[in-house]
């Protein structure tokens, strides 16, 4: 089966690197599915998981943002942050995001809004990637 | 002549501090293994950056960004990188040396500089010279967060934005080798144009999601911001050498001081002894 090669870094670390024969993201204007000889496209990252196929083993990723190139051999993923999904934390999560909400519910002028609905949407995106993750295991 | 208790203090003392620094030395030792990691850790988003970068640059879209233009300069800005601590040896100021003789430089063509400054040293510093600072990031600590970066980066990119600076420059130490470390003052906008990645076909582009030039924004904004933290990560690096390198010299200096001291007590010993004995004999004579 032919395979594309994939690199997931962070600018703390570089977070994965290897083949696969498919891999999924989030991208800014929505969902992506990537096969090997997909044709060159370049777009942003909105928060939520990346997913790694190869044959039949799977890693899923969490990145909060950042952006996507693909070559006809290469995925790359430039992520502002990337963890292994494995190490995200439900309790954590749903705890940014019941935070965030307090912050966009008791909205006033010294708060930034902008900043709170993006803070919400990463932890909402972060809920799910650990709910998707349950739901195959 | 010194007496002995004197000396003997002196010495007691000098063997203080040398406790103190072979036991700094020891502590930077063993942070210098991690800010390494912590600079090598760093170094392939970079790489993948400027993978990126230099294929958007063969591809046909033309899209020149003003990070690209040379224009004509009348204010540079300098982003300054130094450590938050001092006890390490000359590495801050000969960065900041290279820094004022590159702003001289520039004053003679006629740009004014300004500073954005990272680290306590370089706030300190710049504070005492006088010129003009257009933001500071201090106390970033061992494992600087990007995050706390981002804000200062900006200013000096809107800066640019809006046509307050024409130029900037990145000012950091490169870690060569545990025992160099070399400042370099190296010239961040405009950017040197990317290198055409020559494996690509000719004739092709990309598909763009959404526009090209939010993209290439983006990430070229996040480029600068990846250069700026992958310099403080490796400034941290040079910070921990120089100062296990500072330390060390300090130690065996103590180590050499109190040899000679050593001897010089043992001079005054021999002295006392000496005399005292030819006192006795003299005494003893008269009688």
């Amino acid at each position: 089966m032919s395979t594309i090669k994939i690199n997931i870094v962070s600018s703390s670390e570089e977070i994965y690197s290897g083949e696969a024969t498919m891999v999924y993201a989030t991208g800014s204007l929505g969902e992506l599915g990537i096969a090997p000889g997909h044709t060159p496209l370049l777009t942003g990252l909105a928060p939520g998981p990346v997913r790694v196929e190869n044959g039949s083993e799977e890693e899923a990723f969490f990145c909060s943002g950042g952006f996507l190139e693909i070559q006809p051999d290469l995925v790359t993923v430039l992520s502002d942050t990337a963890e292994r999904a494995d190490n995200l934390d439900e309790s954590e999560a749903i705890k940014a995001k019941e935070a965030a909400e307090q912050n966009l519910a008791n909205q006033d002028a010294t708060l930034d809004y902008a900043k709170a609905a993006s803070q919400l949407a990463e932890a909402v995106a972060r809920l799910k990637t650990i709910q998707k993750l349950r739901k195959k295991q | 002549m010194a007496n002995t208790k004197e000396v003997r203090k002196q010495i007691a003392s000098i063997k203080g501090t040398q406790k103190i620094t072979s036991a700094m030395e020891m502590v930077a030792a063993s942070k210098m293994k991690k800010t390494q990691d912590n600079m090598l850790k760093g170094r392939p988003y970079s790489l993948k950056i400027k993978d990126v970068i230099s294929h958007m640059a063969s591809a046909s879209s033309e899209y020149p960004h003003p990070f690209y233009e040379e224009r004509e300069s009348k204010k540079a800005c300098f982003i300054v990188v130094s450590s938050d601590k001092g006890l390490c040896g000359g590495l801050n100021i000969n960065l900041f040396k290279q820094v004022i003789s590159k702003s001289a430089e520039l004053h003679e063509q006629g740009i004014e500089s300004c500073f954005a400054l990272i680290g306590t040293k370089s706030s300190g510093f710049f504070k005492n010279v006088g010129g003009h600072i257009i933001g500071v990031a201090e106390k970033l600590g061992d494992k600087p967060n990007p995050d706390d970066l981002i804000g200062l980066t900006k200013i000096v990119l809107d800066m640019h934005k809006n046509g307050d600076i024409d130029q900037a420059y990145l000012c950091a130490n490169e870690f060569v080798n545990t025992m160099t470390q070399q400042p370099n003052v190296e010239q961040l906008i405009p950017l040197a144009p990317a290198e055409q990645d020559e494996s690509l076909p000719t004739h092709w582009d990309y598909i763009y999601e959404p526009e090209a030039k939010e993209l290439l924004d983006g990430l070229l904004t996040r480029y600068i911001e990846s250069l700026v933290y992958q310099a403080v990560v490796e400034n941290n690096a040079c910070e921990q050498a120089a100062k296990m390198i500072a330390m060390k010299n300090a130690t065996d200096n103590a180590g050499d001081l109190i040899k000679e001291l050593e001897l010089l007590y043992n001079n005054v010993r021999q002295a006392a002894i000496t005399q005292e004995l030819s006192e006795i004999v003299g005494g003893a004579a008269a009688v």
